[in-house]
């Protein structure tokens, strides 16, 4: 496991650790450079009614289809709608998305591998079981069997998304809590009379944290192009929301006649991927060094 | 041998019931009344009412069940409420076009992989090592459905070289079959990189070296062969992730086989065909797995007596 959470266990000294995960991560320039590209896509999705140019949905027909110009950077749609503020409402959709469906997925995820963990026995096995199911199974295809039950729309995409990172962090989890389940200071709990929920929550969960916040950035990813497929093929957001992958199947249709139809939200999912990807990397290696051999 | 087979085999059971409970349980867990989606919008609450006695949902829940287990043995699973067909007919059709688009993709991703992470394990720390693994965590984040449009756009649009999407010739699969294995190629490179720079600390390898046995040789006879063990269970855990993938692939180029199925029975709620297609897609990923376990032991003496 990881050296981060091993040191974490001396009470006391859990700071040392901190400072030895940050020197690394400082040292991965590839991270660093994804991760200020990240702060810089939040802070456009959150200041976007300040930084768009256009509003994103108010057609405008006198000006439809137009190239990539100094009024319109990145053109405009069949709508004549401004595909550059399109793209940064998007932002909003999309990180929305991903934030929120990995969160859901973390917390039922890390609470049910703590118990899994802690307890053992049958509600071990039964959590494993069922969380080995879901992980043998692509997401997309458990993400469309939960839109076929509740319907379309981006709200469901957040549970559908959701639902598939639940096993991964129920794993994670699981694996921490069997470790620091024999650590000293949990018997020591244990054995002035602490309840085993506090345990669980004081002593068990915050030694989960480190290899949850890795998972997390690389969860995102992956779950901001799940759901971008799935309004991609018309399960997700539905017109005329900004959402990148409704966007680029919009677009389909002028490919040829107006490339940067579909060039622009690919590209906006593509490089927003990449950088929950990079980070994620970035943040193992810093967390493990051992890993990075592989 | 024979024990595990049977513990596996047996351990499998489980798991199939609780596939189909929840499949089961899928009908029931929808907003309104199934057997009004089945009789139609337009229907009578007449009709409603005979629907509902002549599919037996009037009938208690376990015993709904049974026939449900009964009737999916006997390859029964209803009729499609779109087209009023046997739903058996509907996916028989398109099993084959998604059969072979995995397979071809696989192909792609196996070639591809293979070479981008042997490169990158023997020249590793150098710049072919950077390049391939730039490009490995690039396919990883590349959205295929856009890697399929710029495609379409380039070769079928432009230089007018392959069509642009449909079944039939060569030419067909070049494309699809291509953006759907490039992801997994991006795994497969990275996974084969550190499978392969394991193996290079091994004794034999270092043996191999030592004796004067020719670098190329090294990597191809000694290393490569094997590395292959954990690179074919590899290979049989992301057959899973291809027919997953196959799902929004199809739609990009109009691929008549069970995944664009899927999507169009979602979008106009044909319930009983998604039921049988997620049913066939899950037992289809349970069988998967159960053959790599089997072909892992197979491969790995150590494993296999234990």
């Amino acid at each position: 496991m990881s050296t981060l959470s091993t040191n974490t266990d001396m009470v006391g000294k859990t700071r040392k650790p901190l400072a030895e995960f940050w020197r690394r991560f400082m040292r991965q320039k590839v991270a660093l450079v994804a991760l200020g590209f990240l702060i810089l896509l939040i802070g456009a999705a959150v200041f976007a009614p300040w930084i768009a140019p256009y509003d994103p949905t108010q057609p405008d027909y006198v000006n439809v289809l137009q190239g990539p110009s100094a009024q319109h950077w990145a053109g405009t749609d069949t709508y004549g709608r401004d595909i550059f503020s399109r793209i940064i409402w998007g932002a909003r959709i999309s990180l929305a998305v991903g934030f929120l469906s990995v969160t859901l997925g973390a917390i039922g995820g890390v609470g049910l591998g703590i118990i899994a963990g802690f307890y053992g026995r049958w509600i071990d096995s039964l959590v494993m079981r069922v969380c080995d199911l879901l992980l043998a199974f692509p997401g997309i295809l458990l993400a469309i069997a939960v839109i076929a039950i509740l319907g379309p729309g981006i709200t469901n995409v957040i549970y559908a998304v959701a639902i598939f990172s639940v096993p991964v962090f129920a794993r994670l989890a699981r694996g921490t809590t069997l470790q620091l389940k024999q650590a000293v200071y949990v018997d020591a709990a244990r054995a002035v009379g602490v309840a085993d929920r506090v345990i669980m929550l004081r002593h068990i969960l915050p030694g989960t944290l480190p290899n949850v916040i890795v998972y997390f950035s690389m969860r995102i990813g992956t779950s901001i192009l799940t759901a971008a497929a799935l309004s991609f093929i018309g399960l997700g957001a539905q017109p005329p929301s900004p959402e990148w992958g409704a966007m680029l199947a919009d677009g389909r249709t002028y490919m040829g006649v107006a490339d940067h139809l579909t060039l622009f939200p690919g590209l906006a999912i593509f490089l927003t991927v990449l950088g929950f990807n990079l980070l994620g990397d970035g943040l193992r290696d810093a967390l493990d060094p051992k890993l990075r051999s592989h | 041998m024979l024990s595990f087979l049977i513990k596996r085999l047996a351990g499998m059971i489980p798991v199939v019931l609780m596939v189909m409970v929840a499949v089961f349980a899928f009908v029931h867990l929808l907003p309104g009344d199934p057997a009004r989606l089945v009789a139609g919008p337009e229907a009578t609450a007449q009709d409603v009412a005979a629907v509902r006695t002549a599919l037996g949902l009037d009938k208690p829940l376990p015993q709904q069940f049974l026939t449900y287990v009964g009737n999916t043995l006997q390859g029964d699973f209803g009729m499609s409420l779109k087209t009023r067909r046997p739903v058996v007919e509907e996916i028989g059709m398109r099993l084959m076009p998604t059969v072979w688009l995995t397979l071809f993709a696989m192909v792609w991703s196996v070639a591809i992989g293979l070479l981008i992470g042997v490169v990158s394990a023997v020249k590793r720390g150098r710049w072919p090592d950077y390049g391939g693994m730039i490009l490995a965590v690039s396919g990883i984040s590349f959205p295929p459905f856009w890697l399929g449009l710029l495609l379409i756009n380039l070769f079928s649009v432009r230089l007018g070289w392959l069509p642009t999407g449909g079944y039939g010739t060569w030419q067909h699969f070049l494309m699809p079959s291509f953006t759907l294995g490039l992801g997994v190629a991006a795994v497969m490179a990275r996974f084969t990189r550190s499978a392969f720079i394991e193996i290079a600390r091994e004794d034999y390898v270092r043996t191999a070296r030592a004796k004067g046995v020719p670098e190329r040789s090294v990597i191809w006879r000694h290393s490569l062969r094997n590395a292959l063990i954990p690179i074919i269970t590899m290979v049989g855990l992301q057959f899973g992730f291809l027919l997953g993938g196959s799902i929004v692939i199809e739609s990009v180029f109009a691929w008549p086989g069970v995944g664009r199925l899927l999507v169009d029975s979602v979008s106009y709620r044909d319930y009983p065909v998604i039921q049988a297609l997620v049913l066939m897609f899950s037992l289809q990923f349970i069988f998967i797995n159960l053959l790599v376990d089997i072909l892992y032991v197979f491969a790995n003496p150590e494993i296999r007596y234990k």
